[in-house]
Formats: structure tokens, C-alpha cells, sequence
């Protein structure tokens, strides 16, 4: 198992300890607290840059520019042009707008609703591989708390709409809710796709097992159930994150804006920085469960430095982020009728197909 | 292991910690000037006609109860998926009919119409008839 950086590397605390005279406990906190502190605001950045691609990304796909605008006067940035700083300027105007909570709302449940769902999507960083040994926490459940801490997500959309004591947000909410829930279903079956190929639950161990080259990647394996299994939990991850083409819950214009309706300034902030940040790990847990996460599909040619193994990652992961957004762009939203439809007579039949035919190979065959 | 909990505790902390601050920073240097008109519920600018906080359809209970159905036997393919490797075809056949009798609870739930969002709506019998459609007024079809 990889020792991660941040992790207990015990020589060099008992060196901080005995030179400061901290307890050992503190020193520990410390370098807890600043992983989480690094990931936070790596997890933003990335959301940031998540909403300026999204413009960008889908005005070239309709044929325009996107902004081009908003732009700085320092030397170098304003050299970048192709109005960067959009993010940045919308970020500042959320900051400053009021923060209106309806007469009719519950106040306390309309507060609670956006430390839920952001903290349920930031816990989930904790666990992912970023390189050999970049996990900030290396659990030996890696996988299945992934999938648990995402579902607090539904927790806190469903206060949200709940809340805000309007028949909109209250129709987002539950829809949403109903969305997340079916779809988990044939994503978790998906997963166990994954657990029975590698046999550990370990984030860590599944990248290792992958690693060599690109004809160990978990979706060319047990040909075609591993990549039945990959296209089940894209499209079940898709409905996750409440995008299109299943973005009914935040269809803008049917029920305007969905369980976020009633929230505006920072805590819609919250929500969206949540979608995106979310989106992220989504692209991050596919590349590592299916494409191989932080090793290179060229074997050893280019995996040897940390920097190149964030590089893979973060290539592997845009390229599942800029796919989704791809299908965002693309295919009209389904109706909902369709969308239960999807989860439960399509693709839940799909992966347990998915996982019988694994097992039956994994058995017979090995 | 304990070490990499208290990780992600910290973790969770933070993250509510984020939005704790950023919501205090907005609080600090945004306008305030609540009026009534702003502080009313949305409804595309109509007057919303009582309160939401009413019953709402009961396909969101059924569906709800039909994941956590699956949502336990997905808990028990867990372990046995982390196992499975090192086990042979007996464990593999057992736990398959396990999923096999759970699959037939799913086609049970759908050969009944549990999955569908739309229920064919029952014209009432008119022999039969006690409440009449008006009166099923009050309750979301969402």
C-alpha cells in the first residue's frame, strides 16, 4: 500500500514534536488540516475553471465565442485573453449580491441546506489518488466511501427544496432526489464490476492494478463486461450530478431553477461550485477505476516523477469532464418518465448482466 | 487505518468550514435591504396559492422503497465483491441466487407498474362511483 505524503510519516513528526514541544496529536491535525486546506482550494480552482470551460466549450459547440470580455490589466494575464477572468468576475459579483431567504422559508433548514451538499462532495476528495503517493487518505474503503459520501448529496438537495417553501424548488428536490436514487442502483453494480476484477476496495490498489500499459486498463478487461460496466456508471454518474441529458432537477427552463430556486448570492455559489467540483470527482473516480488513473498508457515511458502522474490524471479526467460536457451540449434532456425508465428497466438489467458475465469468466476461466 | 478517518472527519469539517466563511464574507460586504416583494416566493411572478408544504405524490415514496430494496443487497454484494477472487464457483453460485431471487422482485415490481412515473389513470366505474374526480384536488402530481 503507498504511503501517503500526508499521512503519519512518523520520523518527521517525532522531529517536529521534539523540536517544538507540540503534541504529537497537534502535528498530526496540522498536516491533516493542510491537505484538507490544499484540496479545498484545489477542489474550487477546479470548479472555477470547470464553469469557464463549460462557456467556453459549449459556445464553440453552438458556433460562438463565449465571453471574451472580461479580461485584467496585468501585463502578462491580459496577454491570455479569451475572457479568463470571467469566473473570477462572476465569483466577486456572487459575493457582493444579498442574500434573499423568502418570508415563507424555513430559515434554519435554508442555511443547513449548502453545508450539506458541499461538504458531502469535498469529503469525497479525501480519498482520491492523485499519484503513488498523493492520497491524502489512503482508506482501505476507498471506494465504498466514495459512494456513500456522494449520497448525502440527495440529503441536502432534498433540505434545499424542501426549505424553500415553493412548489418548484419542491418538484426539483424530489425529482432530483428520485433521479439520484435510481441511478445509484446500476451505478454501484457497475462498481462492483470493478471490485470483483481487482479484489480490493483500496483506490490505491485499483490504480496499481492497472498499471503497465494501456492493455491493463480495467475497461479493455473481461471484454465486453468491464466496458458495459463503464458505460453504465458514466451514464448513472451523469444522472448523479444532475446533467444533462438528465438535468431535469435544474431544467432552467421548466421549473426555473429547481430546488436552487429561492437561493441566491453565496449559498447559490455553494450549490454550483458543489455541481462542479462533483462533476471533477466524477471525472477523477471514472480515470482511476477505468482508464488507469495516474499510471501512463505508455507502461513506464513517462510515469516515473509525481508530475507526470498528475499530469495523466488530470488529462484523463478533463477528458471525461470535457465528454460530459460534450453530451450536455448535444442531446436534449429526457422527460422524466424516461429517466425512470433508463435507471430501472435499462440499465439495472444491464450490470447485473454486467456482473453475472464477470463472475461467470472470473470463475470458469482463472 | 483510525489515522485515515480522522483525515476525512477533518476533511468534512473543512468543507463546512468553506462555506462557513464564505457565506460569513458574504454576509460582511453584501447589500442588504429586504422588502416585502423580494422576501415572497417565487412563482414567475403570480401570487403562490397556499402553502407547498402539502402532500405530494406517492410514486416518490414507492420508488424510494424500491432503491433501498437493492440499495441492501448492493451492501451485501460489498464484501463478497471484495473477496470474490479468492473464492471459488460455490460462493459465486450461491451468492447468484441471491441476485437471482432479488431479480425476481424486480420483475415483480415491474410487471405490476411500480416503475412507472405515469399510472394509467382509472376512469371510474359509474356504478361504483363514491368520490368524484374534483375531489381529488390538494395533492402534487409531480
Amino acid at each position: 500500500m503507498p504511503t501517503p505524503v500526508f499521512s503519519a510519516n512518523l520520523t518527521l513528526t517525532n522531529l517536529v514534536t521534539s523540536v517544538n514541544n507540540l503534541s504529537e496529536t497537534f502535528t498530526s491535525f496540522l498536516f491533516m488540516a493542510l491537505g484538507a486546506i490544499i484540496i479545498t482550494g484545489l477542489a474550487a480552482v477546479l470548479a472555477l475553471i470547470g464553469v469557464y470551460l463549460e462557456r467556453k466549450i459549449s459556445a464553440h459547440m453552438q458556433d460562438r465565442v463565449g465571453p471574451m470580455e472580461v479580461n485584467t490589466e496585468i501585463p502578462l494575464l491580459k496577454k491570455i485573453g479569451h475572457g479568463w477572468a470571467q469566473t473570477l468576475a462572476d465569483a466577486v459579483k456572487l459575493l457582493l449580491k444579498e442574500d434573499i431567504v423568502p418570508d415563507a422559508a424555513d430559515k434554519r433548514l435554508h442555511l443547513l441546506a449548502p453545508f450539506i451538499v458541499f461538504a458531502a462532495t469535498l469529503a469525497a476528495f479525501a480519498v482520491l489518488p492523485f499519484g503513488k503517493n498523493l492520497i491524502i487518505s489512503d482508506l482501505n474503503v476507498g471506494l465504498f466511501y466514495i459512494v456513500a459520501i456522494s449520497s448525502f448529496v440527495v440529503i441536502g438537495i432534498i433540505l434545499a427544496g424542501w426549505s424553500s417553501n415553493n412548489k418548484w424548488s419542491l418538484f426539483g428536490a424530489m425529482r432530483s432526489a428520485a433521479q439520484i436514487v435510481s441511478f445509484e442502483i446500476p451505478a454501484s453494480l457497475a462498481l462492483l464490476v470493478v471490485i470483483m476484477a481487482v479484489g480490493s476496495l483500496n483506490l490505491g490498489d485499483i490504480v496499481a492494478f492497472q498499471t503497465g500499459g494501456i492493455h491493463k486498463w480495467l475497461i479493455f478487461q473481461y471484454f465486453p463486461f468491464n466496458l458495459l460496466a463503464f458505460l453504465i456508471f458514466f451514464i448513472a454518474s451523469l444522472a448523479e450530478l444532475n446533467r444533462a441529458p438528465f438535468d431535469i432537477p435544474e431544467a432552467e427552463s421548466e421549473i426555473i431553477a429547481g430546488f436552487h430556486t429561492e437561493y441566491s448570492g453565496m449559498k447559490f455559489a455553494m450549490f454550483f461550485l458543489a455541481e462542479y467540483a462533483n462533476m471533477f470527482l466524477v471525472g477523477v473516480v471514472i480515470s482511476t477505476l477505468f482508464l488507469g488513473g495516474w499510471s501512463s498508457p505508455f507502461g513506464s515511458f513517462l510515469n516515473g516523477s509525481a508530475f507526470f502522474q498528475v499530469f495523466w490524471i488530470a488529462l484523463k479526467a478533463f477528458a471525461v469532464i470535457f465528454v460530459q460536457m460534450w453530451l450536455r451540449w448535444t442531446l436534449p434532456r429526457v422527460r422524466v418518465d424516461q429517466l425512470m425508465y433508463t435507471s430501472w428497466k435499462v440499465l439495472t438489467p444491464f450490470a447485473f448482466v454486467a456482473m453475472f458475465g464477470v463472475g461467470l469468466w472470473m470463475v470458469l476461466l482463472k | 487505518m483510525l489515522y485515515n478517518f480522522a483525515t476525512v472527519f477533518v476533511f468534512i469539517v473543512f468543507g463546512a468550514l468553506f462555506v462557513g466563511i464564505n457565506l460569513t464574507l458574504s454576509r460582511l460586504i453584501q447589500t442588504r435591504n429586504p422588502i416585502p416583494v423580494k422576501l415572497s416566493t417565487y412563482e414567475c411572478g403570480e401570487l403562490p396559492e397556499g402553502s407547498s408544504w402539502i402532500r405530494f405524490n406517492i410514486r416518490f415514496y414507492v420508488v424510494a422503497l424500491i432503491f433501498l430494496i437493492f440499495e441492501v443487497e448492493i451492501v451485501f454484494l460489498f464484501p463478497w465483491a471484495v473477496v470474490f477472487k479468492k473464492l471459488g464457483m460455490f460462493a459465486f453460485a450461491e451468492m447468484m441466487i441471491f441476485v437471482f431471487i432479488l431479480i425476481v422482485g424486480l420483475a415483480y415490481v415491474w410487471v405490476k407498474g411500480d416503475l412507472e412515473w405515469e399510472k394509467p389513470r382509472i376512469v371510474p366505474d359509474q356504478r361504483y362511483a363514491t368520490v368524484p374526480q374534483e375531489a381529488e384536488a390538494g395533492e402534487l402530481v409531480a
